[in-house]
């Protein structure tokens, strides 16, 4: 927003002084010319304008800054900068000698931009150039948005234990229990929060036993756990079950504390 | 206490051991014809082909465990290509180096073969063809001496080599009433593609395929007897469930699951025209029978235990194996009528029995269980159905689990993970011959079919 209204700035300054400019060029008009002098003209050898300087300050800009060019010409007859800046001043007629051109000028390039002065008499003229350098400014903060909801597979897999089983048993053990009448009370909060939520109950084996019959064991596991929470006054419609036996382990170590990893009902979410 | 089982486990064994010869003699048959094959020569481009052909000449011989192999070192020198060669001496002499080759060359000891095969391969307008002879080398002469003598014809390259020899042991094997196993295929699962698809393969190894692309679990695979279709259990619709491909199109065909969280090995009667499943529809996993398309479902057992693997005798249809937990303790293998009525427990109630499969002839199951052993490590075992005589065919070797028989109803196939990773193995169903068919990734569930 801010950054919008700078640049909207920036042009309309722009313009203006280019208009500013075209009306002085409009309103200088011709020279008057000097009175011709009795005698004719001595031949006189001018020397070429000397630009004493010409600098922008700073030189480097974010976009939307002004930069200000300073110039100091002497012995020109007029002085002009490219870039739409035009004339930007002539000697004045009768002046002093060599006639003293100064000025300065605000810029507001939008890119990096190299403004030549050019300086200009009758013996010739001489340029001279300096560069702006435009940074385009870091990009604004996104805009904020409003704090997400938990996704309800996360809420599922955070705050739903697993349940576990000894081997070749799908009976829940005190362990079991506690654990289900926890995830009871948390599955029904969940549900409330997420009306179309469901939950999958996993039913899974450890390698032990045949890919076939662990297959039925996990059916059991997951049916024992879902019978449950359905007792305890979990929606039995937004429970599904899904045995996978011995075929996704979590833990594939040979030992016991792996298996009993094994042996479990797992929760996610859908 | 430990003592007395331990003395108890050793009488077992001992019991076990005595038992082998009247099971393991039942099921290999016992005199055994020796047949010589000497190593058979080629002629121009089939040259190159000959270690193929003869391998595999030998291998299916070997392989159908009817022949004793006669000894290739005892063999005379004096190898015959064609039956012109043979040239009856007045008087015979073993040790005539310059005598033609004679039929007790073959018949006498050292070799002291029943059979002969002999014969060559040569190209012939750009194919292979082998001339195959087979001869009974105790007959007085050659005209009497010929069993067989045949060409048999391939593409010049090693399949070919493969098919001519595969067709000339077939035509042996059938001399003998056996089915060559040659053109017998095991079907098994693999996740060398990275998912659990089922693939195929050539009874002896070769010809490795990707049967389906679920990129899901599909696994227990069981093919119907006609040949015509497999079933299998898919997890690709989210829960486990039966899938049924035809094996002509191996597309999917329609199978109406019951309503229940798995369904799972399905398996047909001997017409194809029934499967026998397990569906946890009553909240159990149960045994059920179905129409081979789902339909006409009519459940067979009632319990409050997981039973799963149903297997209907595949010579009288009339009798169904099966595993179940109802005992109360680990798994076991009972059998049914096919009605579900007059349930008997098969195994003895010891550790977890599991993988039932018939033999063909429908007298006995191959099974795993782990009796004597940890839980999970499974061996091979092999049961009389009549009288409940068992013997131990695999031990102390790995897991080796889900056996099933062969077409002959001699060799079995099974997966073991001696190796490391679970791997198709074949062996006779004495125990012996024991070949690794897979390597690449992990291979299990094979199931052998015609």
């Amino acid at each position: 927003m801010t950054t919008q209204k700078a640049s909207a700035l920036a042009v309309a300054l722009c313009l203006s002084f280019f208009a500013a400019g075209c009306k002085k060029k409009v309103g200088v008009g011709p020279m008057p010319k000097a009175p011709v002098a009795e005698a004719p003209p001595p031949k006189v050898v001018v020397a070429r304008p000397i630009v004493k300087f010409f600098t922008a300050e700073p030189t480097t800009i974010e976009r939307g800054q002004a930069s200000s060019l300073k110039w100091e010409v002497t012995g020109a007859e007029s002085v002009s900068i490219n870039q739409g800046l035009g004339v930007v001043g002539n000697a004045a007629a009768g002046g002093a000698t060599p006639a003293v051109i100064s000025g300065n000028r605000s810029v507001f390039p939008s890119d990096t931009t190299t403004y030549t002065l050019t300086a200009t008499n009758s013996g010739g003229s001489v340029t001279e150039a300096v560069t702006v350098n435009v940074t385009a400014p870091p990009p604004p903060p996104p805009p904020v948005a409003p704090q997400p909801k938990a996704l309800f597979s996360e809420v599922v897999a955070r705050d739903i234990q697993d349940a576990y089983f000894d081997f070749d048993k799908s009976d829940l053990r005190e362990d079991a229990r506690n654990t289900l009448t926890q995830n009871a009370d948390k599955l029904k909060t969940i549900f409330r929060d997420y009306p179309n939520g469901t939950v999958t109950i996993e039913g899974h084996a450890d390698e032990r036993g045949s890919a076939e019959y662990n297959l039925g064991l996990g059916d059991r596991r997951a049916i024992a756990a879902k019978d449950f929470l359905v007792q305890l006054g979990v929606p039995g419609d937004r429970l599904r079950t899904l045995s996978y036996g011995k075929e996704r382990p979590q833990c594939t170590d040979n030992n016991e504390s792996c298996w009993q990893k094994n042996r479990r009902a797992h929760f996610t979410g859908q | 206490m430990k003592k007395t089982i331990l003395t108890l486990l050793v009488l077992a064994a001992a019991a076990v051991s005595q038992q082998r010869p009247d099971i393991i003699g039942v099921i290999m048959g016992s005199q055994k014809a020796v047949i010589a094959v000497p190593d058979m020569r080629g002629a121009g481009r089939a040259a190159g082909f000959m270690d193929v052909l003869n391998g595999t000449l030998f291998r299916d011989l070997d392989d159908a465990a009817i022949f004793k192999m006669a000894p290739k070192s005892m063999y005379p020198t004096r190898v015959p290509q064609q039956p012109g060669e043979f040239r009856k001496p007045l008087q015979y002499d073993p040790n005539n180096r310059n005598a033609a080759p004679w039929l007790q060359d073959w018949s006498d000891p050292p070799v002291n073969a029943d059979y002969l095969a002999f014969g060559y391969a040569a190209e012939q307008d750009g194919q292979m063809v082998l001339f195959g002879w087979l001869f009974n080398v105790r007959q007085p002469d050659v005209a009497a001496a010929q069993v067989i003598g045949k060409l048999y014809f391939g593409p010049m390259d090693e399949s070919g080599a493969r098919k001519v020899a595969h067709e000339f042991a077939s035509d042996i094997l059938k001399q003998f009433g056996v089915e060559s196993l040659a053109g017998s295929r095991i079907f098994f699962v693999s996740n060398r593609s990275g998912n659990k698809e089922i693939w195929s393969m050539d009874y002896d190894g070769p010809n490795q395929k990707q049967i389906t692309s679920y990129k899901s679990i599909s696994t227990m695979p069981s093919v119907s007897p006609d040949g015509t279709r497999i079933a299998f259990t898919s997890w690709a619709l989210g829960q486990p469930q039966v899938f049924v491909h035809s094996l002509e199109t191996l597309r999917r065909i329609p199978f109406l699951n019951p309503r229940a969280g798995t369904n799972q090995n399905a398996s047909y009667s001997p017409d194809s025209k029934q499967v026998v499943f397990s569906s946890s529809a009553s909240g159990f996993s149960q045994i059920y029978m179905a129409n081979a398309d789902g339909s006409g479902i009519r459940r067979l057992t009632n319990t409050r235990a997981v039973e799963v693997e149903p297997k209907m005798n595949p010579k009288t249809g009339n009798e169904i194996v099966f595993v179940s937990g109802r005992g109360g303790g680990s798994p076991q293998v009972y059998r049914m009528n096919s009605d579900g009525a007059d349930v008997q427990r098969l195994t003895t109630g010891e550790g977890q029995a599991t993988n039932p499969s018939w033999n063909p002839q429908g007298t006995h199951i191959a099974f795993a269980w782990t009796r004597g052993y940890d839980p999970g490590n499974f061996n091979i075992f092999v049961m009389d159905v009549n009288t409940r005589e068992y013997v131990q065919l695999t031990s102390g070797a790995g897991r080796n689990e889900n056996p099933t028989w062969a077409p002959d109803g001699k060799h079995i196939v099974f997966s073991s993970d001696r190796g490391g990773r679970s791997q198709i193995w074949t062996m006779l169903a004495d125990g012996s011959q024991l070949r690794q068919l897979t390597s690449a990734g992990l291979n299990e569930k094979p199931a052998w079919s015609k």
